[in-house]
């Protein structure tokens, strides 16, 4: 079978039979591929370890930034019922960009743990395989000559090897993807060492620097959508203001409904 | 015969079945070597299911290798064309 499939075995068979090249005698080969086997069982074991690791440290971000998206929200409100729409609107852009960071986490999150749960199931079988050629191996050593071992014991340690091939390339997958990911978790820490999820109140009336990198970031008819709601609950919007709010579906993701609110926070204001 | 799917099972499949597996193979490929994303990943999964329905799961305890070893289910248009060109999932 040429192609996908081809190729695949080709290179799993390779691995394999080099592996099994390094002994000549029956008995050397069966220690030392049993020896292979029981490091590569370590090193999975490793590699979860690596991807439970990576998962807490996306889901302490994870409970860090539902934290802030609390506060900031408490916040906007605070300082919309005190007449600062400068600052409730701050607020709404911080909380805006600690939900963005946040949906990108949980998406994560859900992956490392396929991929945790993929590894768990991968060293479950590559723990009974072994567990199998060991019971295998007492055989052959017992029972068979040395020409007839040497067949046996080939077969072995090539069903094995492939087990181990396999173990190998799904560590490998969760490895590259656990990279990837890392880059999402970087970018949270940045935001938070920047204090974009600080305490809002602890602001300045000014716009500092962060906030001008903020609005760039969030997304403004999300912001304003938050804004007209949160006025028309503390009863500040105009009668428009809360037509608007009874439809809320059409201006969630497309732009157009948040473009026509846009002048309403304005004018309604006080 | 003997069929892995990397990162799943090996399944023991009829004889018979390697036609099929070979139709649902080349399928694959004239997608890959077509250059275009289009079906890709609906071929592979059928490829897939293919070797899933129609096997039977080898045991865990059974040391056995693979006559045909597929590429695991998450794999990428972009990783499916690397595997024809020579590159490989596999690092050597």
């Amino acid at each position: 079978m040429a192609g996908l499939t081809g190729r695949m075995s080709t290179v799993v068979k390779a691995k394999v039979s080099k592996l099994l090249d390094r002994a000549e005698d029956p008995a050397e080969t069966l220690d030392y591929s049993y020896q292979k086997q029981v490091e590569q069982l370590q090193n999975v074991k490793k590699g979860i370890a690596d991807v439970v690791t990576a998962k807490k440290r996306l889901q302490m971000q994870e409970a860090t930034l539902k934290q802030s998206v609390v506060k900031l929200d408490t916040q906007a409100r605070q300082a919309l019922s005190s007449g600062n729409e400068e600052l409730a609107r701050t607020a709404l852009e911080r909380k805006n960009v600690a939900q963005t960071e946040l949906q990108g986490l949980d998406t994560q999150v859900s992956e490392l743990e396929e991929q945790q749960q993929k590894l768990t199931d991968s060293e479950q079988k590559l723990r009974a395989k072994i567990e199998a050629f060991r019971t295998k191996k007492e055989v052959i050593k017992a029972q068979y000559s040395a020409a007839e071992a040497q067949v046996r014991i080939s077969e072995a340690a090539t069903g094995v090897g492939e087990q181990m091939a396999d173990v190998g390339l799904a560590m490998q997958r969760a490895v590259d993807k656990t990279e990837n990911m890392k880059a999402r978790a970087d970018a949270v820490s940045e935001l938070e060492a920047a204090g974009t999820f600080d305490d809002i109140t602890a602001l300045g009336s000014g716009e500092d620097d962060i906030d001008r990198q903020l609005k760039s970031l969030s997304s403004q008819s999300a912001v304003d959508d938050d804004l007209s709601k949160m006025k028309a609950e503390l009863g500040q919007g105009a009668p428009a203001a809360a037509g608007e709010i009874a439809a809320p579906s059409g201006a969630s993701s497309g732009g157009d409904g948040a473009g026509a609110g846009d002048g309403q926070p304005a004018e309604g204001g006080q | 015969m003997i069929v892995r799917i990397s990162g799943e099972d090996q399944y023991r499949l009829d004889d018979s079945a390697a036609a099929r597996l070979n139709e649902l193979e080349n399928a694959v490929a004239a997608i890959v070597d077509g250059g275009s994303e289009d079906g890709f990943s609906d071929a592979y999964a059928a490829l897939l299911d293919f070797v899933r329905s129609q096997g039977q799961t080898v045991g865990d305890e059974e040391i056995e290798s693979s006559d045909v070893i597929l590429p695991p289910s998450d794999l990428t248009f972009a990783e499916a064309g690397r595997e024809f060109t020579g590159e490989g999932l596999i690092p050597d």
